[in-house]
């Protein structure tokens, strides 16, 4: 009955996320594809629930349908009628081609997957109750990566640089910034 | 593991990069192209944490979570240019941004 549960949750999310994705590349309106980005990025939280990442699940919630979608929608906003983004891609060549890269992309990932599929992929490791806990996380953050935690720190701090950089307005014959 | 197995969570990490590329490929808006690029980020995530839960290692998802910084830093400054593009009124089109083309 768990399990059957567990399909019914997995089968719910899965297709959300697919359903949001297309909407995000389909929709004219870039709000409205914003908009689907978060109903996106929320369904995955529940796939990585599902895959007992619990602290990973709550940092995409508030990392990502918390702070970078506002980001986003606020832009949106201040570009107005200017953001909306008709379809016009390009010569139907390009379109096809486009479609075609993409759907090779696919298919490539697919067939590994499938030669896969017998043996590397199934069952899984056993796992502590603690596996993925915000307490885990934390004491490989601190122990084993410390290096990369401190450098992204420090690739945070240049982009929100570089973001007031690109923002900033030049006075009219002021100094450059 | 109580459900579906890897396998299924990585099919659709792989139709979601698709859709994602797609949405690279198609689409001229810079934003939608930013939204795009998030979405295929994601799918990659969606791997890293499947697979660190099949080896029942967490470097996976702590690999996740630096993916999700740099696509934090990459959004910010994405979000800078496309401001900084709307102020020079630059047409908001990624095909007609090519002074850099080589």
């Amino acid at each position: 009955m768990g399990d059957f549960l567990v399909w019914v949750v997995w089968f719910v999310a899965a297709g959300a996320c697919l359903g949001s994705g297309i909407a995000v590349v389909t929709m004219n309106n870039p709000f409205y594809s914003a908009l689907s980005l978060i109903g996106n990025l929320a369904s995955l939280a529940v796939l990585y629930l599902l895959l007992s990442a619990e602290f990973l699940a709550a940092a995409q919630v508030l990392v990502y349908a918390g702070a970078v979608m506002v980001m986003f929608l606020f832009v949106i906003a201040y570009l107005g009628g200017r953001a909306d983004a008709p379809w016009a891609g390009g010569s139907p060549l390009l379109r096809g081609a486009a479609v075609v890269a993409a759907a090779a992309l696919l298919v490539e990932i697919v067939v590994v997957l499938g030669l896969a599929w017998g043996d590397e992929l199934n069952g899984s490791a056993e796992i502590a109750d603690s596996f993925g806990s915000p307490a885990e996380i934390g004491r490989l953050f601190l122990t084993d990566h410390l290096l990369a935690f401190e450098i992204t720190s420090i690739v945070l701090l240049i982009a929100a640089v570089g973001g007031v950089v690109l923002g900033a307005t030049r006075e009219k014959g002021g100094a450059t910034p | 593991m109580s459900g579906p197995g890897v396998g299924w969570y990585l099919i659709v990490a792989a139709l979601l990069f698709g859709v994602g590329a797609l949405g690279v490929m198609l689409r001229r808006s810079p934003l939608i192209v930013l939204l795009s690029l998030e979405i295929m980020l994601n799918a990659a995530n969606l791997t890293l944490v499947a697979f660190a839960r099949q080896h029942g290692n967490l470097d996976g998802q702590i690999f996740a979570l630096a993916v999700m910084a740099v696509a934090a830093a990459e959004v910010a400054i994405g979000l800078g240019l496309i401001v900084a593009m709307a102020r020079r009124d630059m047409p908001l089109d990624v095909d007609q941004a090519s002074a850099l083309r080589g």
